[in-house]
């Protein structure tokens, strides 16, 4: 996917402005944070299951070379194929072939956000394929050709209405549904055609079990399962970092996933492949590819960002942020939103480019709070400061007042006189009224709130002057 | 570290760089409840600032050089604390920043291990005698350096359920960002309004007629958007209302009431 137009500042302007995202927003924020809590609460040892997880990762992730051979061996003596796409082209062009091989003219896809991030559906496009979106939250924005807002509810931005008015407009023939389980119905009824049309089923791939060679998808809808039993290909889209060890790894992510993702308990649907049919099946591909896709993880896991790659995209950690509750998805600008997606994007699409993502974050923590495999996100949003400061990416100006400030506290006396200034000053402007509406050079304050003035003089100097007595 | 939890333990007392110049009864209050706390408090008179600002804004050389500094002043007290979850929280990261800097690593974790929040501080570390009065329906929020990086939740409501005439009223969402987040707060203006009055929102649905907090930063910002809306509700840092120093104006509040 290509960036999307304008400014992390104009776009998050934008969605502050848009009366029916922020309804959508509003609806959405408390039930994915409520859920989330009570099935936690209601798991006893939540917490050392993501410990586990965590542990779990960085294992494999520090012999990873090691497993993804273990694993593609074993899915090629299944007879699969495995393919290694060290970039996004790369990957574009080895899913291309395949489907070219296939002589496809149907392609459906089941929820993949590594699809997303190569820009795939794009260049199928324009191959000629006909392109189905199978989750319901994909099909909506492929409806509305948006780019999702979230990685699990990607049409989350979209109020029931606009989902009606998209419905109306894109299904000639059938009457206006108004309820989501009409609307539900009737994307049901679109859909199920062009499942049995399908030459190729694209899917994700949550996780990659090494030892028996098995992808895995988790899905609430089922349109996963129909993607790639009733295809002729199935071809399983997923970051290297993907894999773990074994199947018993696999349950301790599975208790992990859903409930840090929507709060169920477990998804609706959960469905292992191993393979292509085999001799006997009753159904399944002919053809079974997992396309690995590097596309920077391998450099990120050398760095000062290794973590990163522990993310198993439940979620959780934008469902619980308040400046992505503010704005919403798309004013991240890319595939990844969000928390991650702050530390993610720089990573991915360049630091210059990506500035405002790691710096529109207070450093809450809650992200890092929610985590399921425990990814230090906050840690991580300030070390990719650290980063920009390192490339020289800090505005100019915030760069000079950061040194003459650190400068200016490292000269104790001379940092005691600008208090002792400022503070006479705010007082003086303030008044008897104890709070400043406005005031110059501050606008960026005072624009919002009131800046609430000194009571008096600075409290060093008054413990001073008291002779250190309370 | 000297035993510190039987004799009369020797504070520095952390003025942080808002409560210095805006909140000066913050200060005293924190003092006098340390004092009553059974700590000889000090105030060390070279200090300025913990590096929070270059520490947040990925600057680390600024910041390594504040932690130093820190260090200097305060690494021979029994304690440091401070009425700030995030400048402590900025201190317990000093063994982090300096971790490759073998002259400084081990001076940074010996502070790191004795700074402490004040509210935490007395509940977790010191016993301290409330005997305070304060008619009004208060709720806390949280914010978010001290609960996540500190653990500070159970402490303050446990020091302010020993506040005669007190009522807290838990509100909504008590542990969301309010929207200041330092310097995010003027650089993502817009962002940070619709996070604040998300806050405010919950703050009036709660009933309550006042605002405690542990933390200036998000005080201040709540307290001025307050003001700015029309609000009455009353806002203090729980430091000041534990030490019933409340006779004065509340935060943002005109003079003489």
């Amino acid at each position: 996917m290509k960036a999307l137009p304008g400014t992390f500042d104009s776009r998050a302007a934008v969605a502050l402005a848009d009366p029916s995202l922020q309804k959508a927003l509003k609806n959405f924020k408390p039930l994915f944070v409520a859920k989330r809590a009570s099935a936690v609460a209601e798991l006893e040892g939540f917490e050392q299951l993501r410990e586990t997880a965590a542990a779990i990762k960085d294992a494999v992730l520090s012999e990873l070379d090691t497993w993804l051979e273990r694993y593609a061996a074993k899915v090629e003596s299944l007879g699969g194929h495995v393919h290694f796409a060290s970039d996004a082209a790369e990957a574009r062009e080895i899913i291309r072939e395949i489907c070219r091989k296939a002589n496809a003219k149907t392609i459906c896809k089941g929820k993949s956000m590594v699809s997303e991030e190569i820009g795939l559906n794009e260049v199928l496009e324009d191959d000629g394929y006909k392109v189905v979106e199978t989750d319901l939250g994909e099909y909506i924005i492929q409806l509305a050709k948006e780019p999702p807002s979230h990685i699990i509810a990607p049409a989350i931005h979209k109020t029931r209405e606009q989902v009606a008015d998209l419905f109306e407009q894109n299904h000639p023939g059938r009457p206006r549904e108004e309820t989501v389980a009409g609307l539900v119905n009737e994307a049901r009824h679109a859909l199920r055609e062009r499942f049995f049309q399908s030459d190729v089923g694209i899917t994700g791939g949550n996780f990659l079990i090494a030892e028996t060679g098995t992808s895995v998808i988790v899905t609430n809808e089922g349109n996963g399962d129909l993607t790639q039993t009733l295809s002729r290909v199935h071809v399983v889209t997923s970051g290297i970092e993907r894999v773990i060890p074994t199947l018993d790894d696999l349950s301790v992510f599975l208790r992990l996933l859903a409930r840090s993702a929507t709060g169920q308990d477990t998804e609706c649907y959960t469905t292992l492949s191993s393979g292509p049919k085999r001799p006997g099946d009753p159904d399944g591909p002919e053809e079974y590819h997992v396309v690995l896709v590097d596309n920077g993880r391998s450099k990120m896991l050398a760095g000062r960002f290794s973590q990163m790659l522990r993310c198993i995209r439940c979620g959780a950690c934008m469902n619980h942020c308040p400046v992505y509750g503010a704005v919403g998805g798309h004013a991240y600008g890319w595939v990844y939103p969000g928390p991650m997606g702050s530390i993610l994007t720089p990573l991915f699409n360049g630091l210059a480019e990506n500035y405002d993502l790691p710096n529109a974050c207070t450093l809450n923590g809650r992200c890092q709070s929610v985590c399921p495999v425990k990814i230090p996100l906050t840690d991580l949003i300030r070390t990719m400061r650290n980063e920009q400061v390192k490339a020289g990416l800090m505005p100019a100006s915030q760069r000079r007042m950061m040194s003459a400030w650190g400068w200016v506290a490292r000269q104790p006396g001379l940092y005691r006189a600008f208090e002792k200034l400022g503070s006479k000053m705010l007082r003086l402007r303030a008044g008897r009224s104890g709070s400043i509406a406005s005031l110059p050079g501050a606008g960026a304050w005072t624009r919002v709130r009131d800046l609430p003035a000194p009571s008096g003089p600075t409290f060093i100097d008054q413990w001073k002057s008291r002779g250190g007595q309370s | 570290m000297a035993d510190a939890s039987a004799a009369r333990p020797r504070v520095g007392l952390l003025a942080t760089c808002l409560m210095n110049v805006f909140r000066p009864n913050i200060g005293f209050s924190a003092a006098e409840l340390l004092e009553r706390a059974g700590c000889r408090v000090e105030v060390p008179s070279e200090q300025t600032c913990c590096g929070q600002p270059a520490y947040s804004a990925g600057d680390d050389d600024t910041a390594r050089a504040m932690a130093k500094q820190v260090i200097t002043q305060f690494d021979e007290y029994d304690y440091l604390v401070s009425p700030s979850g995030s400048c402590v929280g900025t201190i317990r990261k000093y063994p982090q920043l300096l971790a490759d800097d073998p002259h400084w690593s081990g001076r940074a974790q010996a502070l790191a291990d004795k700074a402490f929040e004040l509210l935490s501080f007395l509940v977790d570390v010191r016993k301290v005698e409330i005997d305070a009065r304060y008619a009004g329906k208060a709720t806390y929020h949280d914010s978010c350096s001290g609960l996540r990086q500190l653990g500070v939740k159970r402490q303050p409501r446990e020091l302010l359920s020993r506040v005669e005439g007190l009522e807290l009223a838990e509100m909504d969402d008590a542990e969301v960002c309010c929207g200041f987040g330092g310097s995010f707060c003027v650089k993502y203006p817009q962002i940070s309004e619709k996070m604040v009055d998300d806050k405010l929102r919950s703050i009036a649905d709660s009933g309550a007629d006042t605002l405690l907090g542990g933390d200036l930063g998000c005080l201040m910002n709540m307290a001025g958007r307050l003001r700015r809306t029309g609000s009455k509700v009353r806002v203090w840092h729980t430091a000041e209302v534990l030490a019933g120093r409340t006779d004065g104006p509340a935060i943002g509040e005109e003079e003489s009431r």
